[in-house]
């Protein structure tokens, strides 16, 4: 289905300042990568589209030298280089915006503008630079504030008009427009279209295929890590680029009407009305959020990053520490995080530990050390986890294996609510499909349970009913991809 | 001398090395790390200054305090940048292995010949016209030109952090050096020359206390300095100027003990010597994470 | 598809570690001290005389300075598994000498063994409570407690010069040190003729309780596990790991004290100004050491105890400095860092990394 990149017309000739080939990477057992390739042609602008997870940003990274791939090669104005870090993608000119800023919050606007460079720092001057930087992108920078009090969009300016005092000729920009105002976001698109016809290659990741056909000449589609569409922006139409977004269309998992009649006469578990809240560390906000699980049916969510997906589902999941009236939650719940290095596991001890960690602040006295090694086998066979014994160490199993053994861990009591954020990721089909299938029993058992994928497919068949958040707002959305991927962008 | 010209001068006697130190822990924690080595390097300061001033004097002595101080920063580096050590335990072992060699070192070398040993001093240098201010004069500008150095140090500092594009890129790797390395800065490189200067700088502070105020070298003479460096930046609140007012602050209160002493008043100065400590304190508590550069407290892998 | 390292697989790395880190610090202590000018030989025999040559040798050095060492140790090694940087141990091994001195020293008519444990008691509470100003400090305000603890250790240098010129002071107010204590506020000793004290008995108990506790207890596993991870200890394991922190700093800070009252009513019998030689950075030694493992603490501090007396009879014996104790001390610790960086290296690189979010 791939469509060669016709490099013809008015740049014949001209050698593409940023050309990727062949790139693959992998990060312990996720193919992040898998052959995507990116030309990205002069004084263009060039979407690179794609779901969450589909390997944009890794892909980009690579460009940027934050990245190193595992195969691959990357041409500059046609010569192959390799890129070991941005201080050498910089070297070459080429820049990037990040989603997640990179700016150092105690450095004031024009010291952050100013990073990088060698020998004196002249104020003065470098505020007259970043001035002019500004002016040119139509906007007011304050030389003296500091991120930590600017807003969303004044960072994201500031990052820009950076990349811009660096004189890049290559400029990256990671879903620039997620963290803006429609009006920002459209007139961020202006400076966009303004900076590829004064000569730059601007390189544009978003989800957004509006967004993309407002400015890009060249647009690219990954899924999956691969490179899945790639040629002239005018001459694909939006079903195209919606399709290879999305990939082939799976069954939509008909679920019985009787079913879902069953299900909305079940007791509600779970329930939040009405919620305002901020995660003070990331800021992810909910605004007004009402929703209810009940026993016995699979809740799907989904969101983009920044959406307020995550918040949702620690409040959900009792991980919030907010003790509210709008959120009334069961006593037992099973928590399955994404990041299961960071919140699930402790990496550097035993599959004991780590079975005993869960609710370990409940527990006084002594460590029935055998009761939980017997536990632990227990748990090993019932949910096939691959590991020499309950002593080894949770670091050397295998992604699937971890997962597997945190499911067992979480849903082993018969939780009355199971929160699972993305459980599935990075595992091989039969892993995936095991999850999905503890899962579906726990519904049968009469659990609720709360189930967050960036894989739509998945979503869209697991689901009996889904959320979608947006901005901080949380709707109902039908049980299809089209109509998910829609929510998930703000489209009505 | 009336005895405020006597604290006064003995104030900034005393507070000279501790400025030099603490200058040199400034620059290694604004980039991000906290060197507890820094006592060590004091030490080996001092006896490197001992070792190359008994032969070729004064001034060449500074030079081998500051090259014995580089390298025990050198040894703190490669174990903390290169092997990603923990710091503490790092900085820890260094400053006994430094006791525990200086100690030796300076026995087999000075101590067999049954005599004190007596160093070249570093001359004072009075700043002409200013020395004759009453009071002051004789106090602050009749010192070794190291403790003028020390200030114009200090000056320069503020101005090479915020004026040059090496001050902010420490500053940067101080705050993240994840982002740090983003915005294209060597995060390594950046951190091995923070540490070497900053130790170079605690090495010529422990030549100082050789060369400008004891004239000879004892074991341990150190006595905690590198360490009260690091309370003076605190109490500096990791600022160059500010670190300059807080190390004199700390030299007042040894000088104030002397200068009791030396006038026969009676009192517990012990309260004074405590009291820089307490101030840190309190300033830790009013100032928090608030001030320190973000990355110094983020703890480095397990040690289990 | 998983490749397990046991446990027994990791031991036997270390093994190696320590084995080659004792074999370098012995060859590089040899090259030095020939290249010093001394003779291997006798160095060598001397330190091994001085450290467990003879019964004396073992009972009244190594063992009596392994004492202190494996009280702190145990306190630094729990407060670094709970993730506390506890390097404050000097100013509360001074406090709790001299909160245990001002006890033993109070004219109570009371059974001896009763004033002991009071005495015992003291030094254990005055070590908690100068633990309680840092614990406090990073517990509410996030104060990082290297820098306060350091603070610490300054003021209670001169608290304890104050004391022993002031309150404490001996009857005669000649020398900065306290009145001796009655024989009967001293720690028995263990065998007639050492210098070995019953403070033997409860420093190797407290290792073992610290052993029991960090690896049978519940609010052990609890400490080992904000120690390790905190965010899933709180996320996965609802763990308050401030409080869990906030307790086993206090309980370093105490048996930090316990040393300090262990020492002066065993081994000094008055408090003095230089009480603590460095105690505090022996004991981050000790348990780094011991990898933070209150059994290996017990062995561990024999060894820089050794490492000491053998040092003390090179001096007397072969006139090397006895200092040199200390940077062969550091000198292990180093290697051992070295070590175990480049085995986690090592151990690193066949693993997989945790992903970033594409």
């Amino acid at each position: 289905m791939a469509v060669p990149l016709r490099t013809d017309g008015a740049v014949a000739g001209a050698e593409a300042p940023l050309e990727l080939r062949g790139i693959s990477k992998q990060f312990g057992h996720v193919v992040a990568l898998d052959r995507a390739d990116f030309v990205l042609r002069a004084g263009t602008v060039h979407a690179l589209l794609g779901e969450n997870g589909a390997g944009k940003t890794s892909l980009m990274r690579i460009a940027y030298g934050m990245v190193q791939p595992d195969s691959g090669s990357l041409r500059i104005d046609g010569r192959e280089r390799r890129l070991r870090s941005p201080r050498e993608a910089l070297r070459h000119r080429i820049a990037m915006v990040h989603q997640h800023f990179s700016l150092l919050p105690r450095l004031t606007a024009v010291e952050n503008f100013a990073l990088g460079g060698a020998g004196r720092f002249d104020r003065g001057q470098e505020t007259e630079r970043l001035m002019r930087y500004a002016e040119q992108l139509g906007l007011f920078i304050d030389p003296d504030t500091r991120p930590a009090d600017m807003s969303a969009a004044e960072q994201q300016q500031l990052e820009i008009a950076k990349a811009l005092g660096r004189e890049c000729r290559v400029l990256i920009l990671d879903e620039p427009a997620a963290v803006l105002s429609p009006a920002h976001a459209d007139a961020l698109l202006q400076q966009i279209r303004a900076l590829a016809d004064a000569g730059a290659s601007v390189a544009l990741i978003t989800h957004k295929i509006q967004d993309a056909r407002a400015v890009a000449d060249d647009v690219t589609v990954l899924r999956k890590g691969r490179t899945v569409v790639t040629g002239i922006m005018s001459s694909m139409d939006d079903q195209t680029l919606f399709a290879a977004m999305l990939g082939e269309s799976s069954s939509e998992g008909a679920r019985s009407d009787r079913r879902i009649a069953a299900v909305q006469t079940a007791p509600i578990l779970a329930a939040i009305r009405a919620l305002t809240s901020e995660d003070p560390r990331t800021h992810e906000r909910l605004r007004d959020v009402s929703l209810e699980i009940h026993r016995g049916e699979i809740v799907g969510i989904a969101g983009l990053e920044g959406s307020g997906h995550r918040l949702l589902l620690r409040v959900l999941a009792g991980r919030h520490g907010v003790l509210s009236d709008a959120i009334s939650l069961p006593q037992d719940i099973g928590f399955i995080p994404e990041d299961r290095e960071r919140e699930a596991v402790v990496a550097d001890f035993d599959l004991r530990h780590n079975v005993a960690l869960k609710d370990a602040a409940d527990r006084r006295g002594w460590i029935p050390w055998r009761q939980w090694t017997e536990r632990t086998r227990a748990l090993m066979t019932e949910y096939d986890v691959r590991a020499t014994s309950p002593r080894a160490s949770m670091r050397t199993l295998s992604g699937g294996n971890q997962q597997k053994l945190v499911l067992a861990r979480e849903l082993s009591a018969n939780p009355s609510l199971i929160v699972a954020e993305n459980p599935t990721r990075g595992l091989d089909l039969r892993a995936a499909g095991a999850i999905r299938e503890r899962l579906r029993t726990a519904r049968s058992n009469g659990a609720g349970v709360v189930f967050y994928s960036t894989d739509l497919d998945e979503l869209a068949s697991e689901a009996d009913r889904i959320y979608v958040a947006y901005a901080g707002r949380v709707r109902l959305c039908a049980l299809s991809r089209e109509a998910i991927g829609r929510a998930m962008v703000g489209a009505q | 001398m009336d005895w405020v010209t006597a604290l006064l001068e003995a104030t900034v006697r005393a507070a000279t090395p501790l400025a030099l130190a603490a200058l040199g822990e400034l620059l290694i924690e604004r980039g991000g790390q906290i060197n507890i080595g820094l006592e060590g390097s004091v030490l080996a300061g001092a006896l490197g200054a001992a070792i190359v001033a008994e032969p070729l004097g004064a001034h060449a002595g500074l030079l081998g305090g500051a090259a014995a101080g580089a390298l025990i920063g050198a040894l703190f580096a490669v174990f903390t940048i290169a092997l990603r050590t923990d710091q503490i335990i790092t900085g820890t072992a260094l400053t006994l292995l430094v006791l525990g060699t200086t100690g030796a070192l300076a026995r087999t070398l000075f101590s067999e010949r049954g005599i004190a040993l007596t160093l070249p001093m570093l001359p004072v240098n009075p700043i002409p016209g200013l020395q004759s201010i009453p009071v002051l004069g004789p106090a602050l500008f009749a010192q070794p030109y190291i403790a003028y150095f020390a200030v114009l140090l200090a000056i320069g500092i503020h101005w090479w952090l915020t004026r040059t594009h090496a001050g902010l890129a420490l500053r940067a790797v101080g705050e993240s050096r994840e982002n740090a390395r983003v915005a294209g800065i060597q995060v390594d490189r950046v951190q091995w020359a923070a540490v070497l200067v900053g130790s170079l700088l605690a090495g010529i502070s422990g030549a100082v206390l050789v060369l400008a105020q004891s004239g000879t070298f004892v074991e341990g003479m150190s006595a905690g300095r590198g360490f009260i460096a690091i309370a003076i930046v605190a109490l500096g609140r990791w600022r160059p100027l500010p670190v300059l007012l807080a190390a004199l602050l700390f030299g007042a209160t040894t000088a104030a003990q002397y200068t009791a002493q030396t006038f026969g008043w009676t009192m517990p100065y012990q309260v004074f010597l405590a009291a820089p400590y307490l101030a840190t304190l309190i300033v830790l508590f009013l100032s928090a994470r608030r001030l320190s550069p973000a990355s110094l407290s983020q703890r480095g892998p397990s040690l289990a | 598809m998983s490749t397990s390292i046991t446990a027994r697989g990791r031991a036997l790395r270390l093994v190696y570690v320590y084995v080659a880190a004792a074999a370098a610090v012995i060859a590089l202590a040899a090259v030095l001290l020939s290249f010093s000018g001394f003779s291997v030989a006798n160095a060598a025999d001397a330190a091994w005389r001085g450290a467990f040559g003879s019964a004396d040798a073992v009972l009244s050095s190594t063992l009596v300075r392994s004492i202190p060492f494996m009280l702190l140790g145990t306190a630094v090694a729990l407060a670094f598994r709970v993730g506390v940087f506890n390097i404050g141990g000097d100013g509360q091994f001074l406090i709790g000498a001299a909160l245990a001195t001002s006890v033993a020293l109070a004219p109570w008519s009371m059974p001896g063994w009763v004033h002991l444990i009071l005495a015992l008691g003291a030094g254990a509470a005055g070590g908690a409570l100068w633990g309680l100003i840092p614990a406090l400090l990073r517990r509410r305000w996030g104060v990082f407690e290297v820098l306060s603890t350091l603070m610490m250790n300054f003021v209670a240098v001169h608290v304890i010069s104050y004391l022993v010129r002031g309150p404490l002071q001996e009857p005669t107010r000649i020398y900065p040190q306290s009145s001796t204590f009655a024989e009967g506020v001293r720690l028995p000793s263990v065998l007639d003729g050492t210098r070995l004290h019953v403070g033997i008995y409860l420093a190797i108990v407290i290792c073992v309780l610290g052993w029991i506790w960090l690896f049978s207890r519940e609010s052990g596993l609890r400490a080992r596990l904000t120690g390790a991870n905190p965010i899933a200890a709180e996320s996965a394991g609802r763990i308050d790991t401030a409080r869990t922190s906030f307790r086993v700093f206090i309980v370093s800070a105490a048996l930090c004290g316990l040393a300090g009252s262990v020492e002066v009513l065993g081994v000094t019998f008055a408090l003095y100004e230089n009480l603590s030689p460095g105690y505090g950075f022996v004991g981050v030694a000790v348990a780094l050491l011991a990898a933070l493992h209150p059994l290996g603490v017990l062995a561990s501090a024999v060894v820089l105890a050794a490492i000491d007396a053998g040092a003390g009879a090179m001096q007397r014996d072969a006139g090397i400095p006895s200092v040199t104790a200390w940077a062969v001390q550091a000198l292990l610790v180093l290697a051992v860092l070295a070590g175990r960086a480049l085995v986690n290296r090592a151990r690193a690189q066949d693993v997989p990394r945790t992903p970033v979010t594409a």
